[in-house]
């Protein structure tokens, strides 16, 4: 039988879609682990990100948080991880570690938020900003109804990042000892089991190219339908520039 | 071995001195791979990324694929990407190099592409009319000014690959990534610790010298501030 053919065979056994280490789990699991992740990350960045960026102090903390954070490696994140939160070293390997996979995952997906949402907070127009207080609207009003509205796309533009990032992570978690769709992978090569190695990696790219999409659209329907690039106003940035921090890889 | 602390006897700490004195070499030998497996993947990533980018900037009908497959290439999480390859390249630093190059080009590309783009009209009307044939006028006019988008691409795609080459420890490369799993694998805090900060180090290091190597080779930029 071709490898292919392996592979789909893989799929096709319904044996692999039950139970603790089944399919159906492990997605649950890792989508679970990567939702928890993200949205405990956002908790914490986006008022800091969007703070510093309103209150315009900080900027250089708010830029350089997210180098540090693209030059600290996330296997080793979850490395470190695992030995200040504890694995279990003993003969149940498998089951623990959800602990430190969280940690690393949640300070992994803070830098793109905060950096993302200073940028989105700093970059709104100033005129804009004084027209609205020129409205007679209050520092709130302004805040909650100008400058968060603008700012929105590249909020959105960092929780995709670290979303992303998270997601390919949680992948890695499997190393240290927690579960998720990466134990397919991380025991298919252990095992030698290529198939299951394979159907590993094609659920993992899968399940990645379907939240980077999903993100994608979310984040293009924030934005504002003033602020839509017409065709007269496409312009793309270079990766590394203000908008375009959103990248980061795992 | 029993020395790594596992036993439980004596409390690991976070760095053995005596560990690290007694395995300079090992620990040399981890961050010379370490620079080789990135440089060869930033070098390789440049060859593939360079006429794609040209290709994507010239071309609107290219432009749209391009970025679409590098966008998925650089998606695709490393150990996946990792696994794909294995049942047909096997363990190998062949593995370990694909996957590598495949995350740089995203990166590369697009500001390629973005650094070609922001030359101003005028500029390549007025080297036109000094009489530059298209392949001089790309040499001399538009790359020399798309330089500094290009590096900042290749500082980006660098400290991403000291990253990313942790990873490739799973299949049997890593330079400091192997010292990192080695901690993993005895729970032994000193190679992790060392392998991390290494991995940082140099990445803050490559980082900060190719920001100095474009302010060598593009005085004219100086005044303006770079990303």
């Amino acid at each position: 039988m071709s490898f292919i053919g392996q592979v789909v065979q893989w799929f096709l056994n319904s044996a692999h879609w039950q139970g603790d280490g089944g399919i159906l789990h492990r997605t649950v699991e890792h989508l679970i682990m990567s939702g928890a992740s993200v949205l405990t990350a956002a908790v914490i960045a986006l008022p800091v990100g969007i703070a510093i960026g309103h209150f315009g102090k900080g900027g250089n903390l708010a830029i350089n948080i997210s180098n540090i954070g693209r030059a600290v490696p996330s296997f080793a994140l979850l490395v470190l991880a695992a030995q200040l939160f504890g694995i279990a070293a003993a003969a149940e390997f498998v089951g623990f570690g959800a602990v430190p996979a969280f940690v690393a995952l949640v300070a992994l997906a803070i830098p793109p938020m905060v950096t993302n949402s200073y940028v989105g907070m700093r970059e709104v127009d100033p005129d804009v900003r004084e027209a609205a207080r020129g409205m007679g609207m209050r520092e709130r009003a302004v805040l909650l109804r100008v400058e968060l509205p603008i700012a929105l796309p590249l909020i959105m533009a960092g929780i995709r990042t670290s979303a992303v990032n998270v997601v390919a992570t949680a992948t890695l978690a499997a190393v240290v000892g927690w579960g998720g769709l990466g134990r397919f992978i991380v025991d298919g090569l252990g095992l030698q089991d290529y198939p299951m190695l394979y159907a590993g990696a094609v659920m993992v790219a899968v399940l990645s190219l379907i939240v980077e999409f999903t993100l994608a659209g979310v984040q293009r329907l924030s934005t504002p339908a003033g602020l839509r690039p017409s065709k007269t106003n496409q312009k793309e940035e270079p990766v590394g520039t203000a908008r375009d921090i959103a990248v980061v890889a795992a | 071995m029993l020395a790594t602390g596992v036993v439980g006897a004596v409390e690991d700490p976070w760095i053995r001195w005596s560990w690290i004195s007694g395995h300079a070499d090992t620990i040399l030998a981890a961050l010379i791979q370490h620079i080789q497996l990135t440089l060869i993947a930033v070098v390789f990533g440049l060859v593939i990324a360079v006429p794609l980018g040209l290709v994507a900037w010239r071309s609107r009908l290219f432009r749209g694929p391009i970025f679409s497959l590098t966008g998925i290439l650089y998606t695709i999480p490393s150990l996946a990407l990792f696994a794909f390859l294995i049942p047909f390249t096997g363990l190998t630093i062949l593995t370990a190099e694909i996957g590598l190059v495949g995350y740089t080009l995203l990166i590369l590309v697009r500001n390629i592409v973005v650094g070609l783009n922001a030359v101003p009209d005028e500029v390549r009307e007025a080297a036109r009319g000094m009489g530059f044939r298209p392949f001089a006028e790309l040499a001399r006019v538009d790359i020399p000014l798309a330089i500094p988008a290009i590096i900042a691409g290749v500082r980006i795609a660098t400290v991403t690959t000291i990253g990313l080459v942790t990873v490739t420890a799973l299949i049997g490369e890593g330079g400091l990534g192997s010292l990192i799993y080695d901690g993993l694998l005895r729970e032994f805090h000193t190679p992790l610790v060392v392998g991390t900060v290494l991995s940082v180090a140099l990445a803050v290091v490559a980082d900060l010298g190719l920001a100095g190597a474009q302010r060598v080779i593009t005085p004219w930029a100086r005044a303006r501030v770079t990303p």
